[in-house]
């Protein structure tokens, strides 16, 4: 009795030994299989500096200055970029011109340090600083990666082609040659005399 | 004399066109894994990147030829050059038309099976001399798995040494006239690539290199020239396990009688290498790599055992006349 249920046992094991063995064998001309039935798939490749990968217009490369359609610079120097920028690569200075719009006396984007993060833009509170689907920014010197105002300063508008902030903001300004004064911005109440007693 | 000179140049053709041959391979497969990765390979270099092999010479030659001062200098350096001579030597018996070959050596089967066991010496001797853990894991492992593979690599070619009654590669060719040996020794034929994969530390075999785990396996310390060595004896021995799989299973350069006059011999001779060069270097992008241990385990309780059966079952054929 035991002698038998120990072969059949044994059996058992002999024919699993088998089974595994054929399914192990099955198994690897499967996989080589499939792997050859790779040839005939087209290649992922992008075939890089001839054939440029889609970037969407939104893509985050390379930073830049946008200007408003005046032809005016929005970048007010704020530092609202600066100061969310994660690893400390933006640096400017603010300056107040005689026709009271403020700018940046300087701006200096470091690219070398830059994450292409983003934050900068969504931090900017005038549409002035803009990242561009552009990622070439590949430069056989260290320092050519540090960009100043005025290779950042672009003519155009960017993503926001209509929004000027002086237009939009109650600071009294030259537009276009023409003083704007307060109470003359878009959507903007003529100044209230906060002293006066009348109702 | 004039017969010795010409033999010379026999000889200096074919190692000069092996060589080149062995270091296009490195493309070839470089281009064919990247297809089957869905990738593209190197193209950049020539048409196709057919060149890529010869910048990657140039770039070897331009690397420091670096002996680590804790290596023992003279195996250190010798290792590397017996690895490619010895593949280069085992050529020397592979007929490769009616007309073309070195040697008819009457033992020429025995010849590579020793050429093979002796090019192992190249990796125990690099792993040996390069003082480095990793080196040293490499070389014993191919110690281990040579000796354990060779033993029925030998075995499974005794089967087409008893149907054909010789051990002359070129003698065996001739016996396939009537049909390839693949249809009578198919077990074999398996066992013998099983082998040979071994033999010339391919994937899923290559347990002596296993970047994955030691580095570069034996070949850890080795840079430039020599590290080139390796490399052309790896492909070499991936033509030469091709071609002897030709040789003794897939009728040399014989075709059957409609397809033989279409391409001289020795093109067939090369198409037929060149499919199984491609079968290795599709073995090399599918099957994972054995653990060591099931990799020897696998060799002893399975193949070996197989191997004596079909030599037993093919010698049994034979006396009963079944086999002719």
């Amino acid at each position: 009795m035991a002698d038998s249920e120990h072969r059949t046992h044994h059996q058992k094991e002999n024919s699993n030994v088998l089974s595994m063995a054929v399914d192990m064998f099955v198994s690897q001309l499967r996989t080589m299989a499939l792997v050859l039935k790779h040839t005939f798939t087209k290649a992922d490749t992008v075939e890089y500096p001839e054939q440029k990968p889609y970037l969407a217009p939104r893509y985050r490369g390379r930073i830049v200055l946008t200007r408003d359609p005046d032809g005016e610079e929005r970048c007010v120097g704020c530092n609202l970029c600066a100061a969310a920028c994660p690893v400390d690569c933006i640096a400017l200075q603010q300056t107040i011109d005689d026709d009271g719009r403020k700018r940046a006396d300087f701006f200096r984007i470091n690219f070398s340090r830059c994450i292409l993060c983003g934050f900068c833009e969504e931090a900017c509170p005038t549409y002035a600083i803009q990242l561009t689907p552009d990622i070439e920014l590949a430069e056989y010197d260290r320092q050519n990666l540090v960009y100043e105002k005025e290779h950042l300063l672009i003519k155009g508008v960017g993503k926001y082609p209509d929004y000027s902030f002086y237009r939009h903001s109650g600071i009294e300004v030259n537009i276009n040659g023409e003083r704007k004064a307060k109470g003359e911005s878009h959507q903007e109440k003529s100044p209230i005399d906060i002293k006066g007693l009348m109702p | 004399m004039a017969d010795i000179l010409f033999k010379l140049l026999e000889m200096t053709i074919i190692i000069a066109l092996l060589i080149p041959i062995a270091a296009m391979l490195v493309w070839v497969e470089r281009r064919m894994i990247g297809i089957w990765q869905d990738r593209l390979g190197p193209n950049r270099v020539g048409p196709f990147g057919i060149l890529q092999s010869l910048a990657d010479l140039l770039k070897i030659l331009g690397k420091e030829d670096w002996i680590p001062p804790f290596s023992d200098r003279l195996v250190f350096v010798v290792a590397p050059v017996i690895g490619a001579v010895c593949v280069l030597m085992s050529f020397a018996v592979i007929p490769f038309s009616p007309t073309i070959g070195v040697s008819d050596l009457n033992i020429g089967l025995l010849f590579f099976l020793a050429m093979a066991s002796l090019a192992v010496y190249s990796v125990v001797l690099a792993g040996w001399a390069s003082n480095s853990k990793y080196a040293l894991l490499g070389g014993m492992r191919a110690a281990a798995q040579t000796v354990s593979y060779e033993v029925f690599m030998a075995l499974s070619v005794m089967g087409v040494v008893l149907l054909t009654g010789s051990f002359n590669l070129r003698e065996i060719v001739l016996a396939q006239e009537n049909g390839w040996l693949i249809q009578t020794q198919f077990v074999g034929f398996i066992i013998f690539l099983i082998a040979g994969i071994a033999e010339s530390h391919r994937l899923p075999f290559d347990l002596p290199e296993a970047e994955t785990e030691l580095t570069a396996g034996f070949h850890t310390e080795y840079s430039g020239l020599k590290f080139a060595l390796f490399f052309l004896g790896e492909y070499l021995s991936v033509t030469l396990i091709s071609a002897m799989s030709v040789v003794l299973f897939f009728g040399g350069w014989l075709m059957p009688e409609p397809l033989d006059s279409w391409l001289p011999p020795l093109v067939w001779f090369i198409l037929k290498i060149l499919f199984f060069v491609m079968f290795f270097i599709l073995l090399r992008t599918s099957l994972p790599r054995p653990r060591f241990d099931q990799l020897l385990s696998f060799g002893w309780k399975y193949m070996l055992p197989l191997a004596l059966i079909n030599l037993l079952v093919t010698a049994a054929l034979k006396l009963g006349g079944i086999y002719g």
